[in-house]
């Protein structure tokens, strides 16, 4: 496939990412971020996130998994993913953190259970999906060519 | 005795008849002797005299005549023979030359006649030369007249001087009883007396023109004898049988300034003329003679170029007042123009500013509203608010842009963008009011229609906006249908706008949009009205009850810069109405496709875009944030410096740093963090700045930081060029606290 169809189909789906709500304008700007000094900027972060989400989940998990609860435990860890996510532009996930918090503060642990698995879905789709394009930009990197950079106003609708 | 009468004897008989013989024979001789005497002496005296010669033989003849006479005297005695001798002598030579003389003569008297003839005819040839030199005087003469009158008129431009001149000079020329200048009225019909020389007042008496006399005058450019008796003539009441003397008239031609054509100079095509009247003095006996007639014409002829002259001279000094008025009007119009455009200049400054107050109170509220906690719902609003007062606010300067339309100085920017987009927002911004109205709204883009395309967004959503707000705005009820397509040269041969042909190429296209509405429609009739700016028909008041007309002014001229075309069709009142507009728009380069620029909204402030070697400590907890923030610092040149604890960024943080970025949203203490800092520079002037970044919007974060001496905070997300921004906000002002 020449790297005119393989930039069009990066292009596309990055366009369904953002679409579909996967990624906000916090991804973009990582996007901006990443020039010929920083060449693998966008890549080391995602990386990065994706450690730290895994870890803050198998803890997150593991501080559910007591009988007594430490909520606030619970809730640094939340707030942490949250965090994360934000400065990525992860925004599904990130979404998923807010009523994951609120229950902390409720101390609900069902829901907090519930919000947890919400969160663990949407990080696993946001991570294949990640990968996924990152996984075209090599191809078309590869291939010799560039990868598109993307505007922000033509996917506000 | 009696043979022999030569000798005669001695007889004393005769002696009485002897004496008288004797005596006159001595005076024979005497009278011979004299006769030659006084002959030569007036030969002497005449040089001139030819014939010196037969005078001398004459004489000569003469004298011999008289010696033989004389000598006769003696044969009356007895005389001897030396007597007889001598006699004999004395009469032959005298035959001799008596005959000679005899023989001249006759050879000399025909000459002696002619010399006659000859003196005769050099006398009449004297007196003819002196009549001719009689005439040239007299012509010299009439000449030096002329000269002088014509001086004397020439030497005004006043008309009325000119005529009083003529008069006055020809009446003293040639000695005339009476002068008179009759001009043609107003109406061409008749003369009126204008001028004569006796009177002062001439009254004013008028002769129709028709008059046969004056027919024969003007027909002729000579001066023409008439009768003392006609009209013209009779220039004062003459009392009794007083009988004027011969009079003459001559036409004066009044040329214009039309009649000085270069070919037909001296064929004067005008049919004004005037009417000169001379009479001599009736007591004098005088005549006309030719050469006073020729006088009496040139002058006639001079004193018509005068008049023109004068009459020149008077159409140009009025044509000259009237320039100078206008001159004068104009100058007064200019100044009035310029005061009206500073006037209008001044109203548009203030208008501006005092529209741009209460929009920017407007748009500020509604931008900081949208940053606070609204519901879908709210934020939908508040975003069409914005959306709305932005609009407006670019409307405001629309107002501006007008002014600058006019002058000719607006450009349009170029730039490239998402022409669906531009639609769907039309669409979006006009669905709300449709609705309400409950009017239908479709639109319709063709396919082949360009995604991206370059040109000025805002002025093409504005002329787009501009369309369907008026379709909307005027019908009452129905459908508006918004279409959209590329334009092709061959749909194009359009009666309308014969001169334009669409022809796109490659890097240019011609966009067509076509604007129907079921509204209240317009009379064909005044559709190039509306385009006029303010033109305000008032049977158009149906159509537009308040509309200041401004817009689709504006709207044509939008377009018009965009090498485009805008046209309304109407089929009348109540049948709707369409407006359709072509506009060249740019197609971005094939190239870079998939390159697009960012379309950077730049903060008003760059200030320093610069930040190379500001040292920057960034403290957050959070590896990922953490990360994305030193990322975004380096981006922009900073030397970052990490720390993921308070006590770490305690450690870290020097004299060196200029920044101190502290993420505070986390439970580690911010805040007690920031009071360290500063007790740890309390003695230095120049501590690193602490800034506060956060994703927490509550405004006791706000207050937290100000009252532990943070110098500034800022909300997250930060993008790149807010980040800049703040950055050269810190170090400008040294405090930046966002607006939470």
């Amino acid at each position: 496939m020449e790297v005119g169809q393989m930039r069009r189909q990066w292009l596309d789906y990055t366009r369904s990412l953002f679409l579909e709500g996967f990624l906000d304008a916090q991804f973009m700007q990582l996007q901006q971020l990443q020039d010929d000094n920083n060449p693998d900027f966008v890549v080391e972060v995602v990386s990065l996130f994706f450690e730290d989400s895994e870890r803050l989940l198998k803890d997150l998990t593991f501080a559910l998994d007591q009988n007594a609860v430490d909520f606030k435990k619970v809730d640094a860890h939340v707030h942490q993913l949250k965090g994360s996510s934000s400065s990525i532009g992860a925004q599904r996930v990130k979404n998923a953190c807010i009523p994951f918090r609120n229950f902390c503060e409720e101390q609900n642990t069902d829901a907090c259970l519930r919000c947890l698995q919400q969160v663990k879905q949407e990080y696993c789709l946001v991570k294949n999906k990640l990968e996924t394009l990152f996984r075209l930009e090599q191809q078309i990197v590869a291939a010799g060519g560039s990868i598109p950079m993307v505007e922000l106003t033509q996917l506000s609708f | 005795m009696e043979s022999c009468n030569c000798i005669d004897p001695q007889v004393p008989a005769d002696d009485l008849l002897m004496k008288y013989q004797y005596i006159s024979d001595f005076f024979i001789a005497l009278a011979y002797f004299s006769i030659p005497l006084e002959l030569i002496y007036f030969v002497k005296k005449s040089a001139v005299f030819p014939y010196r010669w037969v005078l001398v033989q004459f004489g000569a003849f003469i004298v011999l005549c008289g010696a033989t006479h004389l000598i006769n005297l003696w044969t009356f005695r007895i005389h001897s023979r030396t007597v007889a001798v001598v006699m004999t002598t004395a009469k032959v030579l005298t035959a001799v030359v008596s005959c000679a003389t005899a023989l001249m003569l006759v050879h000399i008297i025909p000459d002696l006649l002619s010399v006659k003839t000859r003196e005769l005819f050099l006398k009449n040839k004297a007196a003819e030369l002196d009549r001719e030199v009689g005439l040239i005087r007299t012509q010299e003469e009439t000449g030096r007249h002329v000269r002088m009158l014509t001086h004397e008129i020439r030497s005004t431009l006043d008309r009325h001087t000119i005529l009083k001149t003529t008069l006055v000079e020809l009446g003293r020329t040639l000695a005339l009883e009476e002068c008179a200048l009759w001009m043609p009225t107003r109406t061409g019909l008749e003369l009126q007396l204008s001028y004569t020389l006796r009177q002062q007042n001439p009254v004013g008496y008028n002769v129709p023109i028709n008059l046969p006399v004056i027919n024969e005058v003007f027909s002729s450019n000579r001066a023409v004898k008439i009768s003392p008796n006609c009209p013209v003539a009779r220039l004062r009441p003459y009392a009794g049988k007083f009988m004027p003397g011969p009079v003459v008239a001559v036409r004066v031609p009044l040329l214009h300034l039309s009649n000085f054509q270069i070919y037909d100079w001296p064929e004067v095509s005008t049919r004004n003329y005037a009417l000169m009247v001379l009479v001599l003095p009736s007591d004098s006996a005088r005549q006309w003679h030719v050469h006073e007639l020729e006088l009496v014409e040139v002058v006639a002829d001079q004193v018509a170029v005068a008049l023109s002259h004068a009459a020149i001279l008077e159409e140009s000094t009025r044509a000259r007042d009237q320039l100078m008025e206008q001159n004068v009007a104009l100058d007064l119009a200019r100044r009035e123009a310029e005061t009206a455009i500073r006037a209008r200049n001044d109203f548009l400054a203030v208008m501006n500013h005092e529209m741009r107050t209460p929009m920017h109170a407007v748009i500020a509220l509604s931008s900081l509203l949208q940053e606070t906690d609204l519901t879908a719902e709210q934020r939908l609003m508040v975003e069409t608010i914005l959306k709305s007062s932005n609009l407006l606010a670019t409307l405001i300067n629309d107002v501006l842009d007008l002014s600058r339309l006019e002058d000719g100085s607006l450009q349009l920017e170029a730039a490239t963008f998402n022409l669906h987009s531009l639609f769907r927002e039309v669409l979006n911004l006009i669905k709300p009011v449709a609705s309400v109205k409950k009017l239908s709204l479709t639109s319709h883009l063709a396919s082949d229609l360009p995604m991206y395309v370059i040109g000025d967004e805002k002025r093409l959503m504005q002329t787009i906006l501009n369309v369907v707000g008026n379709a909307v705005k005027f019908s009452k009820e129905g459908f508006i249908s918004i279409t959209a397509f590329v334009a092709k040269p061959e749909s194009f041969r359009d009666a309308r706008i014969p001169d334009f042909l669409p022809v796109p190429s490659d890097s240019h296209f011609y966009l067509r949009v076509q604007v129907k509405d079921s509204g209240s429609g317009i009379n064909p009739q005044d559709i190039p009205k509306l385009f006029t700016k303010f033109a305000q028909n008032q049977s158009l008041t149906t159509r537009y009850p308040a509309g200041s007309g401004l817009g689709l002014a504006i709207c044509r001229r939008f377009v018009n810069l965009m090498e485009g075309h805008i046209w309304i069709e109407s089929e009348g009142i109540g049948k709707g109405c369409t407006v359709t507009f072509i506009v060249k728009l740019g197609i971005p380069d094939r190239s870079n496709d998939f390159k697009l620029p960012f379309v950077t909204k730049v903060p008003g402030n760059h200030g320093s875009t610069n930040f190379t070697g500001l040292k920057v400590l960034v403290m957050d907890d959070n590896g990922v944030s953490r990360s994305v923030t030193k990322g975004l610092l380096m981006h922009l040149g900073c030397d970052v410096t990490t720390a993921s604890s308070s006590d770490e960024c305690l450690r870290a943080v020097s004299l060196e740093h200029g920044v101190v970025f502290m993420d505070v949203c986390t439970g580690l203490d911010g805040y007690e963090l920031a009071v360290r800092i500063h007790e740890k520079f309390t003695k230095h002037q120049d501590r690193p700045l602490i800034v506060a970044l956060t994703g927490n919007t509550k405004k006791m974060t706000k207050e937290n930081c100000m009252r532990v001496g943070m110098d500034g905070l800022i909300l997250k997300p930060v993008s790149v060029d807010k980040m800049r921004g703040v950055l050269s906000e810190l170090l400008e002002r040294r405090v930046l606290f966002e607006n939470v």
